[in-house]
């Protein structure tokens, strides 16, 4: 095992085998790597791409592995940053990872020409290659029974067939990995002149390349690599990315081989793919045998029903209801209960420990915080769990099939579809449900919109506003709120398609990505694998996006905290969370007493006076808290920063009280309700159909300083100005921690705050003015 | 004519791919090669994209795409 490294120096140096796994998609590469790896996997991010790197570790007779899993690929073509990761990183110019000893390309033995494609360019990496010959059984069913050592012999590298799903073949892969150390022997013949040519290239990039890195040089087989990419890939972002690293020459050299090639008569880039596809035939021709093929193929048959034009459509909404009727309700009982252990756990604190502080960090903070992290958890795992099922079924290219002519008319694809349907229950698990699509640009792009279908958490504000302001008098009647509310859900309908189709011509300009898709046959789904998607994606969420939450949680709690101290309506100096512990305990031992009279039953006139005595007392507390508590947030910090930017939204017909709120509610767009409750004096138990807080909306006033001084604060005109506020914009932290992850970069999110921002201000301005206008 | 003309169920060879550009690379790339064997198996409800047999796979494009693949019907 010549090939393999030692980490050199230390005496307890272990031996590490990297492999690098790489595939098509739907040849059951993940099952592959969970196979090997089990649970022992890190995922992380490549610097500056959105590709993910997901490492798994394993041992076999003594050997220690690292298996690196590569996304799944048709070629080795990189049309963009995230392409090109896969490239780097079996030529070993990835910065900070070590190049792989071994490349382990897997396919699918059903379709094994298409397959090999790729397998013929990685072995022309210059490392080892060992072919998993994946879903033997599928073949076999389709009628082809490959022969491994025959197919062995003509390919001129190992080969070993599994069936991975069902664990059969492993160990004898895991025996091979260890012990191939040598490159493939051949690979596809290219004519003359393409090696004359290549050869030429690649000493110019090693000459380059070696120069400008100021390290080792790229050794021969990469550098003959990359050469043929440069002359095949048009436009290619091989060519992108070394032009900027060997200067403007390369384009014209590139374009005088490409021509010296086509006058030879070997055009660009049909030549490659004949080429490939040529040996690939050539090598096939005797590693299998015919079996029996069943009369009837079921995927076919499926195939007439689901995609038919009446059938297909009527599955494909029944099939899309259930799963976001799971997402929007079904996930309800389980973030229920986080929302009551979340209490629970918090009431727990306020009871055990002092009030300050470091109480209300523990429990307004960092309990909430998780909770916040936690509450979308069931979301996730639910929508993960039928993705997974109709992904490995083969239902969901289907789906994306079905689908994309719609989608096509904003510049996305069909693929689009099911991750912008979720957003409609949580734009959180929408968003990581874009990783389904592969063109990147088109991924961004839903990304960048999924906010802005209205989500669950808008429904709180809807219905308070509606609700407390909508009228329903008129010639409507009581249809009037409903139409309103199904307006608002009309928005990001409309609005969505809009900004991708812009976002498509302008920002994410370029190629329009081609939408050519695999239907892969039709299976069971593997329940292993089911499983798996929800852990892998539950766990995803808490690790990496779950902290930026819990910050933005404590930061803005810190913001409605401090100063704790104050002064009361008297002016005199007065100390908030004390004062509020104080008339807690009072509030407690007069429940306590009048527990105890209750219990005691006396019926007579003294005792029933004593006791509503008791409950006044109680009430007066209960009004005096929700005072403070107002007095409070409108005194801190994030009070006065509604102060500041209230010249800013009078235009909209916002006080500095709701503009306070909207800021509040920077973590999550439901937090207004609760806001708007403390600060309007309706204590802070309120919810959005709480009697109290819309009969303290509809009492507001505007303060004395403004022209408006004495005329209600909550007209319909406001109503509507909020909620077509709430419709566009992103106030959820955890949105944008998201989109931070799935981006890897913090420039999308922002770019996501300021533009819906800006249509939530442009949007609320017009719907305020235009109404106020019309009277209302 | 071009596969993007075809009719549901019938089958085609390849004659010839227009254009040099990357969009070509990536239909050649998937197998759609001069002298492949195609079958038309569906065209999506909405009028687009189609469902093509390739081989032993199926494979959806769209025909904005399948214009590009020139054909020859067979006949059988």
């Amino acid at each position: 095992m010549q090939n393999l490294t030692a980490k050199s120096g230390s005496a307890s140096a272990v031996k590490e085998v990297v492999i690098a796994l790489v595939g098509n998609p739907n040849t059951g590469k993940t099952t592959l790597f969970n196979a090997l790896s089990g649970l022992r996997q890190r995922v992380g991010n490549y610097p500056g791409v959105t590709v993910e790197r997901k490492v798994g570790r394993f041992q076999w007779g003594g050997v220690s592995f690292q298996l690196i899993d590569l996304p799944g690929t048709y070629s080795l073509t990189p049309r963009s940053p995230d392409e090109m990761v896969a490239v780097d990183v079996l030529l070993g110019l990835q910065p900070g990872e070590k190049r792989p000893d071994v490349i382990l390309s897997i396919a699918d033995a059903s379709n094994l020409e298409r397959n090999l494609y790729l397998t013929t360019q990685l072995m022309e990496v210059g490392i080892p290659v060992v072919l998993a010959l994946n879903m033997t059984d599928l073949a076999e069913a389709q009628g082809r029974i490959y022969d491994p050592a025959k197919l062995q012999e003509r390919l001129g590298i190992p080969v070993v067939a599994l069936q991975a799903h069902r664990g059969i073949g492993l160990d004898a892969l895991r025996n091979v990995l260890a012990q191939t150390s040598s490159p493939p022997r051949a690979g596809v013949h290219f004519p003359e002149i393409v090696e004359r040519e290549a050869q030429q290239l690649a000493a110019y990039l090693r000459e380059g390349l070696g120069s400008a890195r100021g390290r080792e040089t790229l050794d021969p087989s990469s550098a003959r690599f990359l050469a043929l990419r440069l002359f095949f890939d048009q436009n290619g972002y091989t060519e992108k990315a070394l032009r900027n690293r060997l200067g403007e020459d390369l384009a014209g050299m590139l374009r005088e081989a490409r021509a010296r090639l086509d006058a030879a008569g070997y055009p660009v880039p049909a030549t490659e793919a004949q080429l490939r596809y040529a040996w690939i035939k050539d090598r096939l021709r005797d590693c299998y045998s015919e079996a029996p093929r069943p009369a009837r193929d079921w995927t076919d048959t499926l195939d007439r029903i689901l995609t038919h034009r009446v059938w297909g459509m009527a599955i494909f909404l029944i099939i899309m209801f259930l799963v976001f009727q799971a997402i929007f309700t079904g996930a309800q009982p389980l973030m229920e209960g986080i929302i009551l252990a979340q209490s629970f756990v918090a009431d727990f604190v306020r009871n055990s420990l002092p009030p300050g502080p470091l109480r209300g960090l523990i429990s307004d903070g960092i309990i909430e915080g998780v909770g916040s992290v936690l509450v979308f958890l069931p979301q996730i795992v639910i929508l993960f769990g039928f993705i997974a099922i109709l992904e490995d079924c083969g239902y969901m290219a289907r789906a994306a099939y079905l689908m994309d002519k719609i989608m096509a008319r904003c510049g996305l694809s069909g693929k689009s579809f099911i991750p912008l349907l979720s957003c409609f229950a949580c734009a959180i698990p929408g968003i990581m449900a874009t990783r389904v699509i592969e063109d990147r640009r088109d991924r961004l792009a839903t990304i960048l919109v999924a906010p802005l279908m209205s989500c669950s958490a808008r429904l709180p504000v809807y219905v308070l506003m509606t609700s407390a302001f909508i009228p329903t008098d008129t010639w409507l009647g009581p249809w009037l709120p409903g139409l309103v509310l199904f307006c608002m859900y009309l928005i990001g309908l409309i609005v969505a398609p809009l900004v991708a189709w812009l976002l498509k011509r302008s920002l994410l300009r370029g190629e329009t990505p081609i939408f050519l898709m695999e239907l892969p046959a039709y299976k069971w789904p593997s329940p292993g694998m089911v499983v798996y998607r929800m852990y892998d994606r539950g766990k995803a969420f808490v690790v990496r996006a779950g902290t930026i939450i819990l910050a933005t949680m404590i930061v803005v709690w810190a913001l409605l905290y401090f100063p704790v101290e104050g002064t009361d309506e008297t002016g005199a100096p007065i100390n908030f969370d004390l004062r509020l512990a104080e008339l807690e305990t009072t509030q407690a031992e007069l429940e306590d007493q009048l527990q105890d009279l209750q219990t005691v039953g006396d019926l007579s006139l003294e005792a029933a006076q004593k006791m509503a005595l008791l409950e006044e007392k109680v009430h007066a507390i209960q009004d005096e808290a929700a005072h403070l508590q107002g007095s409070w947030k409108r005194q801190s910090i994030l009070g006065r920063m509604g102060r500041a930017v209230e010249p800013a939204v009078v235009s909209l017909g916002w006080d500095w009280r709701i503009a306070m709120a909207v800021l509040a509610s920077f973590p999550a767009r439901e937090v207004v309700v609760g806001t708007l409750g403390v600060i309007y004096d309706a204590g802070s138990d309120v919810d959005e159909t709480s009697p109290s807080l819309q009969a303290q909306l509809k009492a507001a006033r505007w303060g004395p300083d403004s022209p408006l001084a004495g005329e209600p604060v909550f007209t319909v005109a406001t109503a509507l100005s909020l909620m077509v506020f709430f419709a566009l914009c992103c106030q959820c932290a955890s949105t944008l921690a998201v989109i931070r992850r799935e981006t890897n970069s913090w420039l999308w999110p922002l770019f996501t705050f300021a533009y819906m921002t800006g249509l939530a201000y442009v949007g609320a301005l017009v719907v305020f003015q235009t109404a106020k206008l019309l009277g209302c | 004519m071009t596969l993007a003309e075809l009719r549901v169920g019938q089958k085609a060879v390849i004659e010839a791919l227009q254009g040099s550009d990357s969009v070509t690379q990536r239909l050649m790339e998937m197998g759609l090669l001069k002298g492949e064997t195609v079958e038309l198996l569906g065209i999506a409800p909405l009028g687009d994209p189609l469902e093509v047999r390739l081989g032993s796979y199926r494979l959806s494009l769209r025909k904005a795409e399948a214009s590009r693949v020139l054909v020859t019907t067979l006949r059988d």
